[in-house]
């Protein structure tokens, strides 16, 4: 014990080393660094979309520009930001720690998922350089395999090319989290972030294969016009829909479900108790995933489906509130008389319950038959997909990433900052999207940039919130690279939580842990019996 | 620090056998997704053949049924030099294994070269939706998506083979230069199932493309 080995932020230096490092340590920290390159770039698309809807009239874009922006924002934010964000950068450092293991199982195939990730982005970015994609980020034929005047090609090679990078990620958590588990360490030990990623990565391998398939046919049919996806020559286009939601559904419980697990860990920590259910909580997550691959159809009440298909697909999506409301009511049983205290990752968490409820509840009504024909392709869906995927995977991710950052990166961020950051953009997120509720309701289509005048004052609130949101996420882009260097040292388990991530060093060393942990108790178990007053 | 560990046990292992079994599993969780790209493919080919029946009776009668039948039996073939290439490295005899594999992937480029006979006859008679497309008068007024859809599944395949022949070329040099013993030969069995499923699912393509409705009414 005198001399300690070195972190896996020393030891070795230089470029070479972290691009060829096989520590997953080290590659979620690239992730890191790519997903937020990303993240920025879908944010200025979102500025710049926000600002043309400031007046009613199309006073900075055409038309035509703001189709790419909306597109743009859209690609840059679901398939490089929100899919790979909680998985490859949080799931990739904690996995191992988390199950006491000292890598994931595959650690050059992990290396190869980020520069898959990173080639797919630059495929993208070129696209985006040379011009731009406008047919939305659901490609949807035959606009993108005939009609769209722009770089479909380009950009969908870079989604299909970065769809490998997910399921590679996807079969190395699921051989890591069924072979390298610390003795003792059973199935139902296993911390509910350990669980979420594990249904996570069977959504990644069964999923994305099937829109890789469906955007190469888009690519054959842009190419050589076959006639895949032309009704003129004997195509469906409705059929490429049903291929694309049949991973694009899921593929929103890939952003969803990491975030719930990270909900699961930052509760029970700032709750000071196990987290009540567990079961139900770790059962809910394979719910959702199972359930996930059966409600496609939703996207596609009016698109011509029959209505025979539209009544089962809204029965089943209905389904997939009850897995979803047992983990917010597990959640808020948790709380119930813990010992709560608000730091910044509970706050985000606190954020996460209220905002994903919105976005769950809003969801059933998209589900109802009915209510949809009136609000489809409306400002209500943007609103609720928005409170789904920034309410709930961005405020997770931030949860997470303030939680783990002691852990990963061996410093405090700065509390006070952090917290009034966290109201910032819990604020500024709910000034932008509520009003966007409203504005659908009443009739607002999307993917528009002009719109009446009577929809200014709603569209003008919205914009102010973005700002304030974008204050917040600047703020958070300042100080957390600010605590690397003037930050507090941190102790091996700053907020007194449980796991076994928390029991070696901050910043763990290479290995992970000086030797093999041997698992004995439950997650999430507290050394004093809870006493309960009555 | 990731210095290459002595010997075949990787850092992050307790165990050789520890290592086979996540790596087997890997590769297995990877061949689910290879199950679930060409299932988008048979899904896509499965509505095409219910909406337009005729065009595919019309276009699978037109298939060449004694080259695809030869390259069925060829593959078949290459499936069992690789089991029997699996069976060599398991007991430890590496060049048996080497040249098992090498036996592989002579047959593959069998296959492959049929295969790309067919597509020169297919050139040839102007049945290349796209590129090369003029099917005559009496053809079906769908009958592109059928090729469409033959050339795009056949070529999914060829592409797999051509990554298999490209692993194959890795493994044998290994396997040759006694890199696996008994309890350490997880890259020929990784091999050995990739090949299989790719084998497999030729079985499904040939029925599919060349034997089913071959004499319905419209033929």
């Amino acid at each position: 014990m005198s001399q300690k080995p070195p972190t896996y932020l020393g030891g070795e230096y230089g470029m070479r080393s972290w691009l060829l490092t096989l520590d997953h340590k080290r590659i979620a920290l690239l992730y890191l660094l790519g997903v937020t390159f990303f993240f920025l770039l879908g944010g200025v698309f979102a500025v710049l979309v926000r600002l043309e809807l400031l007046t009613p009239a199309g006073d900075l874009f055409q038309s035509e520009t703001y189709n790419k922006l909306f597109t743009l924002h859209g690609v840059f934010m679901v398939f490089f930001f929100l899919i790979p964000g909680i998985p490859a950068v949080l799931g990739n450092f904690l996995l191992p720690l988390m199950i006491g293991a000292k890598d994931l199982a595959f650690p050059r195939i992990n290396l190869l998922s980020w520069y898959i990730y990173m080639v797919g982005g630059l495929f993208t970015l070129y696209a985006m350089l040379a011009g731009g994609v406008d047919t939305g980020w659901t490609f949807y034929t035959p606009y993108s395999s005939t009609y769209a005047n722009s770089h479909v090609i380009a950009a969908a090679l870079g989604i299909f090319v970065s769809g490998f990078s997910s399921i590679l990620t996807g079969v190395n958590f699921i051989a890591t989290i069924h072979k390298l588990r610390a003795p003792g360490l059973s199935w139902f030990r296993l911390p509910l972030f350990v669980w979420a990623h594990y249904a996570t990565s069977l959504i990644m391998v069964l999923g994305t294969p099937v829109v890789a398939i469906t955007i190469l046919l888009v690519a054959v049919e842009r190419l050589f016009h076959v006639g895949l996806f032309d009704p003129a020559l004997g195509g469906d286009p409705i059929l490429f829909q049903h291929l694309f939601w049949f991973y694009s559904h899921p593929a929103v419980y890939i952003m969803i479900l990491p975030a719930m697990g990270v909900i699961s860990e930052v509760i029970a920590c700032f709750s000071q108790k196990r987290i009540f259910g567990y079961k139900f909580v770790a059962f809910s997550s394979l719910a959702i995933a199972v359930l996930g691959f059966l409600v496609w159809g939703h996207h596609m009440f009016v698109s011509g489906q029959s209505l025979y298909a539209g009544v089962v697909f809204s029965l089943l999506s209905f389904l997939v509130a009850i897995p979803s409301a047992v983990k917010v009511f597990n959640w808020i049983a948790t709380l119930y008389r813990g010992s709560i205290s608000f730091e910044a990752p509970m706050l985000y968490a606190l954020g996460f319950i209220g905002l994903f409820t919105i976005g769950g509840l809003t969801g059933l009504f998209l589900a109802t038959l009915a209510v949809d024909v009136h609000v489809h392709d409306t400002y209500f869906v943007v609103a609720h997909f928005h409170f789904v995927m920034v309410g709930g995977t961005v405020m997770a991710y931030l949860a997470g990433l303030h939680f783990w950052w002691p852990k990963m990166l061996g410093r405090l961020y700065p509390e006070t900052l952090a917290r009034i950051t966290a109201v910032i953009i819990f604020v500024g997120f709910n000034l932008t999207f509520l009003p966007q509720f409203v504005l659908g309701y009443l009739g607002m289509p999307r993917r528009y940039h002009v719109y009446p005048l009577e929809f200014q004052v709603l569209n003008v609130l919205s914009t102010a919130g973005a700002s304030i949101l974008g204050l917040g996420f600047a703020m958070t882009a300042v100080y957390l690279p600010w605590s690397l260097r003037y930050g507090k040292k941190a102790t091996p388990n700053p907020f007194d939580a449980r796991g076994l991530e928390w029991t070696t060093t901050s910043p763990p060393m290479a290995h992970n842990f000086e030797e093999v942990p041997v698992v004995s108790t439950e997650a999430y178990e507290r050394d004093e019996p809870e006493v309960v007053h009555v | 620090m990731s210095s290459r560990t002595e010997g075949a046990l990787a850092h992050h292992f307790e165990t050789l056998e520890q290592q086979a079994e996540a790596g087997a599993l890997g590769m297995w969780a990877f061949l689910i997704q290879e199950v679930m790209f060409f299932g988008g493919l048979f899904t896509v080919y499965l509505v095409y053949r219910t909406l337009h029946p005729a065009a595919f009776v019309q276009g699978s009668a037109h298939l060449p049924i004694d080259l695809g039948t030869l390259n069925t039996g060829v593959l078949i073939g290459s499936s069992l030099t690789m089991a029997l290439a699996v069976r060599g490295a398991q007991l430890g005899r590496g060049k048996n294994a080497a040249l098992f594999i090498l036996a592989t992937m002579l047959l593959a480029c069998v296959f492959l070269g049929i295969k790309g006979l067919e597509y020169s006859h297919k050139w040839h008679d102007q049945l290349v939706p796209g590129l090369n497309w003029n099917p005559g008068p009496d053809a079906d007024a769908h009958l592109n998506l059928f090729y469409a859809l033959y050339f795009v599944m056949t070529g999914c395949h060829a592409l797999h083979m051509l990554i298999g022949l490209a692993l194959m070329v890795v493994v044998a040099r290994k396997a040759w230069r006694g890199g696996y013993s008994p309890g350490n030969f997880l890259g020929v069995e990784c091999l050995g199932l990739y090949w299989h499923f790719v084998d497999l699912v030729w079985i499904f393509l040939f029925p599919l493309l060349y034997l089913l409705g071959r004499h319905g009414p419209h033929s």
